[in-house]
């Protein structure tokens, strides 16, 4: 009986093997016979291209490992921001397709029947290039808020310029420890003695008062560094100072951000509808406030419905984000599985490095995402 | 018995291991990619995704290019007709991989001999068909009429994958010019986004500045730089591997060079069979056995000639009177002035 349910597990497990077996196989033959080696030391060779944009140091006398942490860091930056932003763009117009306003209900829906239905690649190269020649020559450009200049060159706003930030940073991160604590206190007082603070004022108030008490006593020191034009050539200018944002990287952020919004948008509403119109009268009948019926008893429920095909939208824009060769955005597939990959000639090794960090990237995505979705699931008692 | 048995099988063995070594010898003589070319009857060439004058297709689809001509040539030399090629447009990044998996047979793609290309990756390069140098592209407007003109800040748009990107640090490093590079995986947007604004500078082959300004919304308001910071020798390159195959594609290149150079064109080639000059003669495939060491009949070459064309002609028909580069540079003839000279056919 036992045996019966093994057998067919253990023959499409050896089935699997077979197959890769033989793959393996068959690749290490033929690069044999091209006179191709498999090694993963080129990583350590120097890299000799530059890259246009980097969170850390680099310049081409790095290593191919260090470009691929840049492209890395890159990938995982846009990722970043757009998981963000199109997270709370997706539940503002979510929430708008609700709306009883037939003018922002129609808006809304008009959003989100486009954005979703153009395929990707088109709407960054729209972004890129409309963007491109939209924008201002540097030396036209008119200042914004006093600091920041939006040019065809990209945004150049201002940039902090800290003294002493290791200080601060840790700062912050005693202030939040404490805020930890604070609401672990708060919340077993409401248990015990059923006493509530205004949790979220005071812990605004720990995360504002610890750091800036740095600035006093621990020697820190904020200034602020800005744009200034300068001159190329006759008619060629750039910003200099401050912080330049590349336009690739606004392109793409706002690409990704405004298709993705659009599925998010809809699990949204899908969650909201899918709450009972019972339970939010019931939550009125006991005298909660709209607030609290909305925090307490919608939102729990609804965030079940939309977090599971919510986490599949944050994997989508991920691996999106690899589009970003179309449009020169130095990303993990430009740097390293397009430049690098050239300059070495390593396809296979490259391929597989690169197929493996999104795998993780987005196995560590899910992962988190599970985690929540386990948290905020009706918890048996 | 059983004693002769064993004798038996040795012997056996033993002629089945002279047979194997045998028909090695055999096969190692006719190229397994020229087998395999002449089967499927066409050869399978790998060009780019469209760059004026060394490969491009028109609307109907029909490549015209000195890089496609090199393609051309191969066609007719082993399957007696120019027009036996499957084009296959490869980006950059693309390129060594489709050559080295087998998916073409030949790379003719303004690709750039480097020793670490030619040694690493499992490709052969055969010879040079274009001897170009990096160059950089900018405004009239801005007034810069050389590299010295540069400053600190100067963005440039290239394309990545390419040894331009290596060439651009070198030569940035070397003047102490910090810059933004700008690179994209496919030429047409580098052009655009440099057309619009987004850079300062273009920088890429010379030939391919010049065939790209064409491509610009005003090409007027662009001037390519006089300096040259690279050597590109450019040249169709092919697996490692198959010495015949190299050959073949070596000297269907050097044929056309050559046949230049002894004033042999399409128009008189079947006319110079009997010419006084025993060189001449060995072009055309109406003196010696110049074929044979190749697998190929003795016309092979008189086929290429007659169908393709020489260089001076290709260069003409696809270069020059396309306006892309009009001056032939180093690309005329040793006994002409330029650097272009290959070993004689005989």
């Amino acid at each position: 009986m036992k045996f019966k349910k093994i057998l067919p597990q253990f023959l499409t497990l050896l089935f699997i093997v077979l197959v890769f077996g033989f793959f393996t196989m068959n690749a290490q033959i033929n690069m044999d016979n091209r006179g191709i080696e498999f090694g993963f030391g080129f990583l350590s060779q120097e890299a000799s291209f530059d890259i246009q944009f980097s969170l850390i140091d680099y310049d081409g006398s790095r290593s191919y490992a260090r470009a691929y942490l840049v492209g890395l860091l890159n990938t995982l930056l846009v990722s970043f921001i757009g998981i963000i932003l199109c997270t709370i763009l997706g539940v503002i117009i979510g929430v708008a397709r609700l709306s009883p306003n037939y003018l922002i209900n129609k808006t809304a829906s008009f959003y989100v029947e486009f954005f979703r239905n153009v395929p990707l690649l088109l709407q960054i190269f729209f972004w890129y290039f409309a963007a491109l020649r939209a924008l201002p020559m540097p030396e036209d450009a008119p200042l914004i808020f006093g600091s920041s200049y939006m040019t065809i060159k990209g945004l150049y706003t201002v940039a902090p310029v800290w003294n002493n930030f290791d200080v601060f940073f840790i700062a912050l991160i005693i202030a939040l420890i404490v805020i930890f604590f604070f609401n672990k206190f708060a919340k077993r007082k409401q248990e015990e003695e059923g006493k509530q603070y205004p949790k979220f004022l005071i812990s605004l108030g720990i995360f504002i008062v610890i750091p800036a008490l740095t600035f006093i006593v621990g020697g820190v020191d904020l200034s602020w560094s800005f744009p200034e034009l300068k001159q190329l050539a006759k008619t060629s200018f750039t910003y200099e100072g401050g912080l330049g944002i590349p336009p690739e990287l606004i392109a793409l952020t706002l690409a990704l951000t405004l298709y993705t919004a659009t599925f998010i948008a809809e699990n949204v509403r899908a969650g909201i509808q899918g709450v009972g119109k019972g339970q939010k009268e019931a939550a009125a009948s006991i005298g909660l406030t709209p607030s609290q019926v909305l925090k307490l008893i919608i939102m729990p429920q609804a965030l079940r419905i939309i977090i599971p095909p919510t986490t599949n939208q944050y994997l989508n824009l991920t691996k999106n984000s690899s589009l970003a060769a179309a449009i020169a955005y130095p990303d993990l597939v430009l740097v390293f599985a397009g430049t690098a990959m050239m300059q070495t000639g390593r396809a296979i090794e490259i391929v597989a490095i690169t197929m493996a960090t999104y795998l993780t990237i987005s196995l560590t995505i899910s992962a988190f995402m599970n985690w929540y979705n386990k948290r905020i699931a009706i918890q048996e008692k | 018995m059983f004693k002769y048995l064993k004798q038996l099988t040795s012997l056996v063995a033993m002629v089945a291991v002279l047979f194997t070594f045998t028909t090695e010898t055999m096969a190692a003589k006719k190229s397994k990619t020229l087998k395999n070319t002449q089967k499927k009857g066409f050869v399978r060439c790998g060009v780019s995704q469209g760059l004026p004058g060394f490969s491009n297709a028109d609307a109907a689809g029909n490549w015209t290019g000195v890089d496609v001509d090199v393609c051309r040539a191969v066609a007719a030399a082993v399957l007696g007709d120019a027009n036996k090629v499957k084009f296959t447009p490869l980006s950059a990044k693309e390129r060594f991989t489709a050559l080295t998996s087998g998916e073409i047979d030949i790379l003719s793609r303004n690709t750039t001999w480097t020793l670490s290309r030619d040694a690493d990756i499992g490709l052969t390069f055969v010879g040079v068909n274009f001897y170009d140098g990096q160059g950089f592209m900018v405004r009239k407007s801005s007034g810069i009429t050389s590299t010295s003109q540069f400053k600190n800040g100067i963005s440039a748009c290239t394309n990545i994958g390419t040894t331009t990107e290596l060439n651009m640090r070198d030569f940035f490093n070397s003047k102490g010019i910090s810059y933004t590079p700008v690179a994209f995986e496919k030429a047409d947007e580098v052009v655009a986004a440099y057309d619009a604004g987004r850079c300062d500078t273009y920088t890429t082959d010379k030939s391919g500045l010049a065939a790209q300004r064409t491509k610009m919304s005003n090409p007027d308001e662009h001037i390519v730089l006089p300096e040259t910071i690279s050597k590109e020798p450019l040249g169709p390159v092919v697996r490692q591997g198959d010495s015949v195959w190299e050959d073949i594609v070596r000297w269907s290149l050097n044929t056309m060079i050559e046949a230049e150079e002894y004033g042999v064109t399409s128009a008189n080639a079947d006319s110079m069979k009997t010419s006084d000059n025993p060189q001449i003669k060995r072009l055309v495939g109406a003196e010696g056995e110049m074929g044979a060491a190749f697998g190929l009949d003795n016309e092979w070459n008189l086929r290429i000639i007659k169908q393709v064309g020489n260089y001076g002609e290709s260069y003409k028909r696809n270069i020059a009177d396309t306006g892309i580069l009009p001056d032939r540079g180093p690309n005329e003839l040793w006994t002409k002035g330029g650097i272009l000279y290959v070993p004689p056919s005989r």
